[in-house]
């Protein structure tokens, strides 16, 4: 690492533009959003990088979402997402371009790419950020994330190496509105892939199934949290969360009991929500769990604890016990709907 | 087969103190090895019962590491190397990854490398992916199953959305998710065993690491602060009365708000 960057040198900021079989991830146009924002404080130009097959069609989108350019890398052999081809194909542009800043949607390949794409730089990087800023004085980006077990929040800079890497996991940043009149320039990074290169070979690949909808587009959610772990709380969890048409969610150690599937564990290490209406029953509020709840519009929580940290993350509050207030609940849901 | 598995051991609890640096205290916590790397160990055991072999177990840490090793090598791996040396302190994912990478390195003559996806007090997933770059090796990520025919390695890889089928030939470094088994109890002659074994120490000349990229200094990312984050306080409405008054007051809001 020992190489210091000339820092002066570099310059833009770079979101890297995800793709699954041609379709944009939804978390590179909230990065969109948020690097377009970076760019205006910095007074710099942002440029989507986009890796794929056939992909060109989706550089009109990344332009409308924000991006002044689009480093375009399409080739057959990167139609499957590689590590190690994906690395080779961003550093060697980066290297060229020199970036300030370079941010990435934390989805499973984001997180599998950036830290490989870091290494390679020589470069930081901060993982699932919160909350991305620049300080103007230093035009440092500067990174806000939970740390250690999610009870504190940390913010990491990355002074003196190029660029400043971070990533953000999906549903943490809102999508920007699209501008169809928008203009850009796309420009195409020459691909050459030499059969030895490819280390990795997909044998298969498969979209999983989903259950109907997914927790982070979810409307409504009910959580559950360990206050509100025994079975028959469970139950009548499940029964408000069928009346009011609501997926449910929950804490981190309601996953590790088995209460719920790890899809729909709400917070730092799982899914952020944003729904109309949000429920936690029985969870306490820990910041592991609060950051995937702070884009919720209204939160009604209950917890047996009048002084639990969830409250301040709630427009109504309940003190009491689930098993005791949420039948009460149904009951009058219910006598509306009649 | 030769297999190197890296494991952390992280401590065990929620309230955690810093120093004036921002650096974690460890000192006094209660440890374990971090849950996933305890599958990442499983997962190497099996290959070996299958193909033969060896499996060794490396940790970067202060000297407690040690009992993280020794549950190792109680659960059956052949051989732990402990990296102990006050320069790889404070050391951030890249230099984290440098050092056990330099081990590695050392050990050298490895068919597969095995970690856990992520560490439980960092969550990063970081360290994985930087050792296969520092070590120029194909990086096989998110395992729920593994599978070798002696040559290569083929992982069941859960990638978001997509579950794939993919494969590379050895060497390769693989991260393991948990799902990928059910980790073994113990043996009671394991342990008597695994307390007669040595441990041999490495520092960071052992590896032939450079001071450069070491711990604090060699980290490209800085602790700018830690704090507590900031919380609107008072804005929540607190309802008072019996659960059945509480309902209707629920009820109520909910269909002002066209929620029901």
């Amino acid at each position: 690492m020992a190489t210091k960057a000339n820092i002066e040198e570099h310059k833009n900021v770079w979101v890297f533009a995800e793709q699954n079989n041609g379709k944009l991830a939804k978390v590179s146009l909230e990065m969109l959003g948020e690097g377009r924002k970076l760019a205006d404080k910095l007074g710099v130009e942002l440029a989507a990088f986009l890796i794929g097959d056939n992909v060109k069609t989706s550089a009109e989108t990344l332009i409308a979402y924000g991006a002044d350019k689009v480093f375009l890398a399409e080739d057959p052999e990167l139609k499957e997402y590689r590590t190690e081809l994906y690395t080779d194909i961003i550093c060697k542009k980066a290297l060229e371009e020199k970036p300030e800043i370079l941010i990435i949607g934390a989805s499973a390949i984001g997180r599998d790419l950036t830290p490989r794409v870091s290494f390679r730089l020589n470069t930081g990087c901060t993982a699932d950020c919160t909350e991305l800023d620049i300080d103007e004085e230093k035009r440092l980006l500067v990174s806000t994330r939970p740390a250690f077990g999610g009870n504190v929040m940390a913010t990491i800079i990355c002074p003196e190496h190029r660029p400043q890497m971070s990533t953000v996991r999906p549903g943490v940043m809102a999508v920007p509105e699209a501008d169809a009149s928008r203009t850009g320039e796309i420009i195409t990074v020459p691909v050459e892939i030499k059969p030895e290169e490819i280390k990795v070979r997909v044998i298969e690949s498969n979209e999983k199934e989903h259950e109907g909808e997914k927790i982070e587009d979810a409307e409504k959610v009910v959580g559950i949290g360990i206050g509100a772990s025994d079975p028959e709380s469970v139950e009548y969890v499940k029964e408000l969360a069928k009346v009011l048409g609501a997926k449910i969610g929950g804490s981190r150690p309601c996953v590790e009991k088995h209460i719920i599937p790890h899809e729909v564990q709400v917070g730092q290490t799982g899914k952020n929500i944003r729904p109309e209406l949000y429920i936690p029953c029985g969870i306490s509020g820990t910041v592991q769990h609060t950051t995937g709840i702070t884009n919720a519009k209204y939160t009604i929580a209950i917890n047996k604890d009048p002084n639990a940290e969830i409250f301040k993350f709630a427009n109504l509050g309940i003190a009491g016990d689930a098993k005791v207030i949420l039948p009460a609940i149904i009951k009058e849901i219910k006598k509306y709907k009649a | 087969m030769k297999i190197i598995v890296t494991i952390k051991q992280v401590p065990n609890v929620t309230k955690v103190k810093w120093d004036a640096d921002g650096s974690l205290i460890r000192a006094g916590l209660p440890t374990i090895i971090n849950p996933v790397d305890k599958h990442a160990i499983e997962a190497a055991l099996e290959l070996k019962e299958k193909h033969g072999g060896e499996v060794i177990v490396i940790s970067m840490g202060p000297g407690q590491v040690e009992s993280a090793l020794r549950e190792a090598l109680c659960m059956g791996a052949d051989q732990a190397i402990q990296l102990t040396d006050r320069k790889f302190a404070g050391a951030d994912t890249w230099a984290t990854s440098y050092a056990l990478g330099c081990a590695i390195k050392k050990i050298g003559d490895y068919d597969l490398v095995i970690s856990g996806v992520e560490a439980m007090d960092g969550n990063t997933a970081q360290v994985g992916p930087q050792m296969a770059e520092f070590l120029g090796l194909p990086l096989l990520s998110y395992a729920l199953g593994i599978e070798s025919d002696g040559k290569k390695v083929q992982i069941q890889q859960k990638l978001g959305d997509f579950e794939r089928k993919i494969e590379a030939d050895f060497p390769a470094l693989v991260t393991v998710e948990k799902e990928i088994n059910e980790y073994r109890v113990t043996p009671m002659d394991k342990i008597l065993e695994a307390f007669e074994k040595e441990i041999p120490v490495w520092e960071a000349d052992d590896v032939d690491a450079e001071l450069v990229h070491l711990g604090l200094k060699g980290s490209p990312t800085k602790l700018r602060k830690v704090f507590s984050p900031k919380i609107e306080k008072g804005k929540v409405q607190m309802l008072e009365g019996t659960p059945e008054e509480i309902a209707r007051q629920v009820a109520d809001k909910l269909n002002e708000k066209f929620l029901i």
